[in-house]
């Protein structure tokens, strides 16, 4: 993906660096420093401040991590529905601990906080996607939908 | 009998939402017509007369509101819908914009009338990219038919911060930097996104503004308890038969909610404690469950309406557990800004994970609750204000509990 188009085709949208890594974040699944150093460039900010900005949101990644990014909820709707059984079965399906990703990088496992679906917990989302009512028995299928 | 009536969301389930001549069917933009046809001031004297409060868990009144923002002056204001909808357990402003995205567009509009405003964000939170789209293709078509005239709307994605929920923390956010809350006075209606009038509304808010101008001041204010007129969402979570949502009256008892509603606790087992207005709510007790959701009736009994989660606990779950992962929320969600809750909420996390470990004693409690007193008024913000909430209020009434895990 070619960064440097996707943040200067931001430029002039105002308090538009969220859009730009939103943006970015979408074709390369995370933001490298010279995406976080090009866009205080653009957004004429320091580095010190964009990562700021890239750091203090949990959606926004700095790290490399899987390219399908699977987060699970443990809000307390979530949490009393059976939240726990269901990230063990996703760490023993992947091999993986919350917050790693798997080898191959098709996988990263993250905990995060509502997802707004609570109609049907507990409640997982694979690159935004919601999966509702989740049982851990499920794990398998919905994972394979993604290798 | 608790019955349900349905103010914004009038046309669920009625309409297409991705079909604007759907909505203009159900006389759609017929509000704003008319709101345009009057003076600004009218039109905001319209909205105070309602008493209209807001539905983002503040209660402040709307048109009150919107009267700060009619008097400053600039050269540019601004409209800004909340729509960070991140309390856990809510789904209220989702189920709107998924289902009638132009009610909130022509409360929005109306509000920009009101105050002379020609531009309005929506902020969304980044954990609703599908319903961006449905905005986003929803706002084109409305350019299209001219339907906002010289009213534009642009459409935000927040990226994971229940802190973006506070508005001024939600202003920074729009203008692209981390979403730390302001100090306040000057608040936004007079100084607010890039230094201009702004007014931020929740999506609730806003979707009853089109009902109010149609039907008028009078009819809305008639409704439900006089101090918070009108309907509200509610989300029902936990232990409930029917796990889904409700506009009720907001004369309507959280008993009604839990149990004609909500069809009571499953499995026959007893209720434990309702938490009302998300995760940053109070704990209430059986004794209490008369109490309308209102905001004011709410406040009476030392909890709060917030955004009308409704999560119930029943007799199998332990509240001091549940506690304990709710102030691991917040210490997670604290912005840092301030040190009562950048502190506070990871010395609440580490106190209740010791007591809940069955490693505390009685002076981890009366810690507990004397920092628990300390953050509701030293926190700069809403979240550390509340954050101690949901401990204080399971110590006052579910005591017993936190003793039976102590060493």
């Amino acid at each position: 993906m070619d960064y440097l188009k996707v943040i200067s085709d931001h430029a002039d949208v105002p308090g538009g660096i969220l859009q730009a890594f939103h943006a970015v974040q979408a074709g390369l699944g995370y933001l490298p420093k010279e995406v976080i150093a090009e866009a205080a460039r653009v957004f004429k900010i320091s580095t010190a401040d964009a990562h700021g900005v890239a750091s203090f949101y949990s959606m926004f990644s700095v790290n490399s991590r899987g390219k399908n990014v699977i987060r699970i909820c443990e809000s307390a709707p979530c949490h009393v529905a059976g939240a726990a059984e269901v990230v063990a079965a996703l760490e023993r399906e992947l091999g993986i601990k919350m917050g790693e990703s798997t080898a191959n990088g098709l996988f990263a496992l993250e905990f995060t906080e509502c997802v707004g679906q609570c109609q049907a917990t507990p409640v997982i989302t694979v690159n935004g996607k919601p999966y509702l009512d989740v049982k851990p028995a499920q794990i398998p299928s919905i994972i394979a939908e993604y290798s | 009998m608790a019955e349900e009536q349905r103010i914004v969301l009038r046309n669920y389930g009625k309409i297409d939402p991705l079909k604007i001549d759907d909505y203009i069917a159900q006389n759609g933009y017929k509000s704003l017509e008319k709101a345009r046809a009057m003076d600004p001031k009218a039109v905001i004297d319209e909205v105070k007369k309602s008493n209209l409060r807001g539905r983002g868990g503040a209660g402040f009144n709307c048109g009150q509101k919107w009267s700060f923002a009619y008097q400053a002056q600039a050269d540019e204001k601004y409209v800004v819908c909340n729509a960070d909808e991140g309390e856990p357990g809510t789904y209220k402003d989702r189920l709107i914009m998924e289902n009638d995205p132009h009610t909130l567009f022509e409360g929005m509009a109306i509000c920009a009338h009101a105050i002379g405003a020609k531009k309005g964000y929506i902020y969304c939170r980044g954990e609703y990219p599908y319903i961006v789209e449905i905005l986003k293709t929803a706002i084109s078509q409305a350019k299209e038919k001219g339907v906002l005239g010289d009213f534009d709307i642009e459409v935000r994605s927040g990226a994971g911060a229940y802190v973006c929920g506070e508005e001024t923390a939600l202003i920074e956010s729009l203008e692209g930097k981390r979403g730390e809350p302001r100090f306040k006075p000057p608040y936004p209606p007079s100084e607010g996104l890039w230094g201009k009038p702004t007014i931020v509304n929740n999506v609730e808010t806003f979707a009853n503004i089109p009902v109010i101008m149609d039907k008028g001041a009078e009819w809305f204010a008639a409704i439900g308890v006089p101090s918070y007129p009108g309907t509200k969402v509610v989300t029902l979570t936990g232990d409930v038969n029917n796990r889904t949502f409700f506009e009720v009256p907001t004369h309507t008892t959280i008993r009604e909610v839990i149990y004609k509603l909500g069809g009571g606790t499953p499995g026959g087992k007893k209720f434990k404690a309702v938490q009302i207005g998300g995760t940053s709510g109070a704990f209430i007790p059986e004794s209490q469950l008369d109490t309308p959701i209102a905001f004011d009736n709410m406040s009476a009994i030392g909890a709060t309406l917030g955004s009308g989660a409704v999560f119930v606990l029943d007799e199998t779950r332990e509240i001091v557990d549940t506690v304990t992962r709710i102030t691991g929320f917040f210490e997670h969600e604290s912005c840092g800004k301030c040190a009562p809750c950048r502190e506070g909420t990871a010395r609440c996390a580490e106190l209740m994970e010791k007591i809940n470990a069955g490693l505390g004693s009685q002076k981890d409690l009366n810690l507990l609750e004397k920092l628990g007193r300390v953050m509701t008024y030293s926190c700069l913000c809403g979240l550390g204000q509340a954050a101690p909430t949901p401990a204080l209020s399971t110590i006052k009434h579910f005591r017993a509990d936190y003793e039976a895990k102590f060493i």
